[in-house]
């Protein structure tokens, strides 16, 4: 409908002539309601959230309750399962299922906080570099450089042989490895915003240098940080999955993903859904955590100027 | 000056697929430009003025429609080219010239390449040949050592020099028609006066019809023959721009002529005349005049039907209920109104 | 130049003021090039007084908007002083200056945070400042959004959803919510369309009556600036070479540039032609002037003189040149 009806008079000193633009909130609103990857992605990772956080209410066992009468119990699609196990039993008989729920805590834990802290760290030094610009600049290109240059996976290997498999270690250690690919996006972003009117609008208030970044950079620079973190998420989770299969992450008994699967490795032949369970769980919930990711970055794309 | 007609369009409607609906970008226009005349079409941003040439062209983006009654260049039917003799078409008997010459010259070839290139691409004739064209083109547009320039890159010239050579790359295959999208906005006030004398000067010598197309009323006033217009997709007036100036007859002309501050015509201080309103969005089923809501003279009459354009002969022509004298006594009598 | 108007008019100090200000960037212009000197501004001197316009002009490259950060205090000038309201503008710190000064910008497209509601747009110097409560900020704000005509349903609306002229009036709302006495605006109507812009000039012009505001009004569209200005400076490659009060400088310009700046105003008049302006090529590098008067390579009336000495500066009351013709 071509609207044409003038505004209310009370206000018609403006140029006042109504288009129906959405403000980006809505216009992300609606984005996000017509996309699939986004909300089939969003779904499972809720499903994992809801079922790590209530797993103690949820589990049908303790996840640490070693039963040898019920070792290698077959899972429910098994003729000879009960659903007392769905999941079955592993070795040492405890319930699979119970392992696999308290898992997602493990997992979830530590790809959310390594990616938030490698984020935190990362969008702060990029933009510091992208704002600040000249020596600053110059010092944190050299940061990411030497980085760069380290090889990530066998740094974090050694590092956590160091220091060992605590959840605690494990989320600092993957947060160093995350840091660069925040710091470069954000500072050559930051340098594109620099320019603009609206923060030399703020500096000639008078406005701090951390007033700035904070309040006109960082919502600018937000939806890439948040599409970075949930890539970082996912890989946080394999990488996590691959030291504890090592041996070098997640220490037993802890149910980890990885772990899992490395535990069941010994019966891979005879007892399959020992490492087929938590692989497809990995495999899941990193591929919704990737498919979320991206369903943020295009409902986030920046609007154009009209 | 040669009467013969260069192009000519009637009826072309374009219509672009938004997210919101149907957008009437262009809306039954007609024109044509003749032989070795500048036809300029005004409007401000959004009017349609730069879809319409993009359609002319066969430029227009993806999700775009157009339809037209006739489209003929030189005689030649457009609308049942196909893209590739369009393509053909376009650099060799329609040159066109944008507003930012950085962004239209390609930055990692040199501009004798680029001049050379248009040349050979149609057939006209082999390198040696094109670089005599190219030199002489460039001493036309006034630069001296062409031979040196030619061998130079875009981002070694200056933004005036930069459009002296996309007018010259343009006229490398001697076009019947030149459209020129706000050719001297991105220029200093300084080379726009140099930078039009000379497209105007070659224009005639070359005897080609131009489409100028700007935002700038003095631009439009100096350098036109002929006027048109637009606002919201429609030509809302067209007449030779001295009858235009003068004398114009839509209510938008009107409006858009008090606008703009003239030097030494006002006192300092005092206030400019103004549109109220904007520009309404041209998405969904249109219905009587665009330009109604921001109009001091709009009657009951206003919305209900499309206006038609009103001739008045010898190509003057308006889009309006009222004439001049009728709007008139619609301000004297506001009870007409009802 | 001090005394140029500010101690004629009644001994008043002016309310913006800059003595012999330059700006000299180091520029590399290669890998291995040394750096240079670039002076983007040098020895300007002007000064306005309260409530009055001066219109700075000239074209791209010429150091006005060099001049327009200085002005703003984000750009501490190499040499020279700029005072505000008598107070030299660099023993103040730059939460005193954003009190005074404040800017409008030319594109309204960049002059707004995309991702901030207009009512945080415009709170954000009373936020910067601390001036008042959540709730006394929200009135300050519907307020100037009166004032400057945006229709108080708009306060939660996002930039994308405005039109040009209006983000123009969220501009100039920001930028006058703090009560400065100056507005520093960097072409303000250049980005907005020919209708758009009468009503923000229109807008400009009741706001100065109204809150007796001195405009530092940069432009290149000297129509524009006939309009509004009060006093002129030509600029030229950093240079200010002519400066008077506007209706002299319109009527009689002396200096061949700005001469030719005013032939080159393209009036809608239809029955005139193209002006014929013999200016040559554009602007010369900046990081080698050429020698005596930067003026004389495009200069039409040029002599050996001009390209062996710079004109020296001839003072007036009210006006000042720099041209060998008028030395």
């Amino acid at each position: 409908m071509l609207n044409l009806t003038t505004e209310n008079s009370e206000n018609n000193q403006a140029d006042e002539f109504e288009i129906a633009v959405p403000s980006p909130p809505e216009l992300m609103k609606r984005r996000a309601k017509s996309h699939l990857g986004f909300i089939l992605g969003g779904s499972v990772v809720l499903f994992a959230l809801i079922v790590a956080i209530f797993a103690p209410l949820l589990a049908p066992f303790d996840p640490y309750d070693q039963d040898l009468t019920r070792r290698l119990v077959q899972p429910i699609w098994h003729p000879t399962g009960t659903w007392k196990h769905p999941f079955g039993t592993d070795a040492l008989g405890r319930d699979y299922l119970s392992r696999i729920m308290f898992g997602s805590q493990v997992s979830l834990m530590i790809g959310f906080f390594a990616a938030i802290i490698s984020a935190v760290v990362g969008s702060t030094i990029g933009m510091m570099g992208g704002y600040f610009g000249g020596r600053t600049d110059n010092f944190i290109m050299y940061l990411i450089n030497v980085k760069l240059a380290l090889p990530g996976l066998l740094v974090a290997l050694s590092l956590v042989s160091v220091f060992g498999g605590s959840i605690v270690a494990l989320i600092i250690i993957l947060s160093f490895l995350f840091w660069d690919r925040y710091a470069v996006v954000t500072r050559s972003i930051t340098q594109q915003i620099r320019v603009n009117d609206y923060i030399t609008a703020a500096q000639a208030l008078g406005a701090s240098r951390t007033r700035i970044i904070l309040g006109e950079v960082l919502p600018n620079v937000m939806n890439q940080i948040i599409v970075i973190a949930s890539l970082e998420m996912a890989v946080a989770i394999i990488i996590e999955a691959a030291l504890s299969f090592l041996g070098l992450g997640i220490q037993p008994p802890t149910p980890s993903w990885g772990l899992l699967v490395s535990e069941g490795r010994s019966f891979m032949f005879f007892k399959p859904y020992l490492i087929v369970l938590p692989g497809v769980a990995i495999f899941f919930l990193v591929i919704s955590i990737n498919m979320m990711g991206d369903g943020i970055r295009d409902i986030t794309a920046p609007e154009g100027r009209n | 000056m040669s009467q013969e007609i260069v192009l000519e369009v009637k009826d072309l409607s374009v219509d672009i697929n938004v997210p919101a609906g149907t957008l009437h970008a262009v809306s039954n226009l007609s024109l044509h430009v003749k032989k070795g005349e500048t036809l300029c079409i005004v409007g401000e941003s959004g009017c349609g003025k730069s879809i319409a040439s993009l359609a002319i062209m066969n430029l227009l983006p993806r999700r775009a429609s157009l339809t037209a009654k006739t489209l003929a260049l030189e005689g030649r039917d457009l609308l049942s080219l196909s893209e590739a003799e369009f393509s053909n078409l376009r650099g060799d008997r329609i040159g066109m010239i944008f507003q930012d010459p950085m962004t239209s010259l390609n930055p990692v070839f040199r501009i004798g390449n680029q001049l050379e290139e248009v040349y050979m691409e149609h057939g006209k004739g082999n390198r040696k040949e094109a670089r005599e064209r190219a030199e002489y083109l460039l001493e036309k547009v006034g630069i001296v050592a062409p031979k040196e320039r030619l061998s130079q890159y875009p981002h070694q010239l200056s933004g005036g020099l930069r459009q002296r050579m996309m007018i010259a790359m343009t006229l490398m295959c001697d076009p019947a028609l030149i459209i020129a999208d706000e050719p001297t906005t991105a220029l200093d006030v300084t080379m726009q006066a140099q930078t039009l004398n000379l497209l105007r000067s070659l224009q005639k010598e070359f005897n080609t019809g131009l489409i100028l197309i700007t935002h700038d009323l003095g631009v439009v006033a100096r350098m036109a023959d002929r006027v048109m217009v637009m606002y919201a997709g429609y030509a809302v007036e067209i007449g030779t721009a001295v009858e235009v100036f003068d004398n114009p007859n839509h209510p938008y002309t009107r409006g858009l002529i008090d606008c703009i501050p003239v030097p030494g015509r006002r006192k300092p201080g005092s206030k400019l005349g103004s549109i109220r309103g904007i520009v309404p969005a041209l998405v969904g089923d249109i219905k009587g005049c665009t330009f109604r809501n921001r109009c001091d003279f709009s009657i009951t009459q206003c919305a209900d039907e499309i206006v038609a354009l009103k001739e008045l002969g010898k190509g003057r022509a308006f889009r309006c209920i009222l004439t001049p004298e009728e709007r008139k006594t619609t301000l004297q009598n506001p009870g007409i109104t009802q | 130049m001090n005394q140029l108007n500010s101690q004629s008019n009644n001994g008043n100090i002016p309310a913006l003021e800059c003595r012999n200000v330059s700006q000299t960037f180091m520029i590399k212009s290669g890998i291995f090039a040394e750096k240079q000197p670039l002076k983007a501004v040098e020895g300007v001197n002007l000064s306005v007084n309260r409530g009055e316009v001066i219109a700075i002009v000239g074209e791209s490259g010429c150091g006005k908007t060099t001049l327009a950060k200085m002005l703003l205090g984000l750009l501490p000038p190499t040499t020279g002083e700029i005072l505000l309201d008598g107070i030299p503008i660099n023993s103040v710190s730059i939460l005193d200056i954003a009190r005074k000064v404040q800017p409008v910008f030319q594109d309204p497209y960049s002059s707004l945070n995309p991702r901030k509601t207009i009512k945080s747009i415009i709170s954000l110097p009373l936020k910067v400042h601390n001036i008042g409560t959540e709730i006394e900020q929200k009135n300050r704000v519907e307020e100037y959004m009166r004032l400057v005509g945006l229709p108080n349903r708009l306060i939660h609306s996002y930039p994308n959803q405005l039109s040009g002229g209006q983000r123009q009036r969220v501009a100039i709302a920001r930028a006058l919510i703090m009560e400065p006495k100056i507005i520093v605006c960097d072409e303000p109507t250049s980005a907005l369309d020919v209708s758009v812009q009468a009503h923000i000039l229109n807008l400009l012009q009741d706001l100065r009556k109204k809150l007796n505001l001195t405009y530092a009004f940069i432009s290149h569209d000297l129509a524009v600036v006939e309009h509004l200005a009060d006093w002129v400076a030509v600029m030229y490659l950093g240079r200010l070479i002519e400066f008077g009060k506007a209706t002299d400088v319109f009527r009689d310009p002396k200096h061949p540039y700005t001469q030719a700046l005013l032939e080159s105003v393209l009036t809608p008049d239809a029955s005139l032609g193209l002006p014929e302006i013999t200016l040559g090529r554009g602007l010369p590098n900046p990081l080698s002037p050429p020698s005596g008067c930067y003026f004389h390579p495009r200069c039409p009336k040029s002599s050996t003189e001009c390209s062996e000495k710079s004109p020296l500066l001839k003072k007036e009351k009210n006006y000042s040149i720099e041209c060998h013709l008028y030395n």
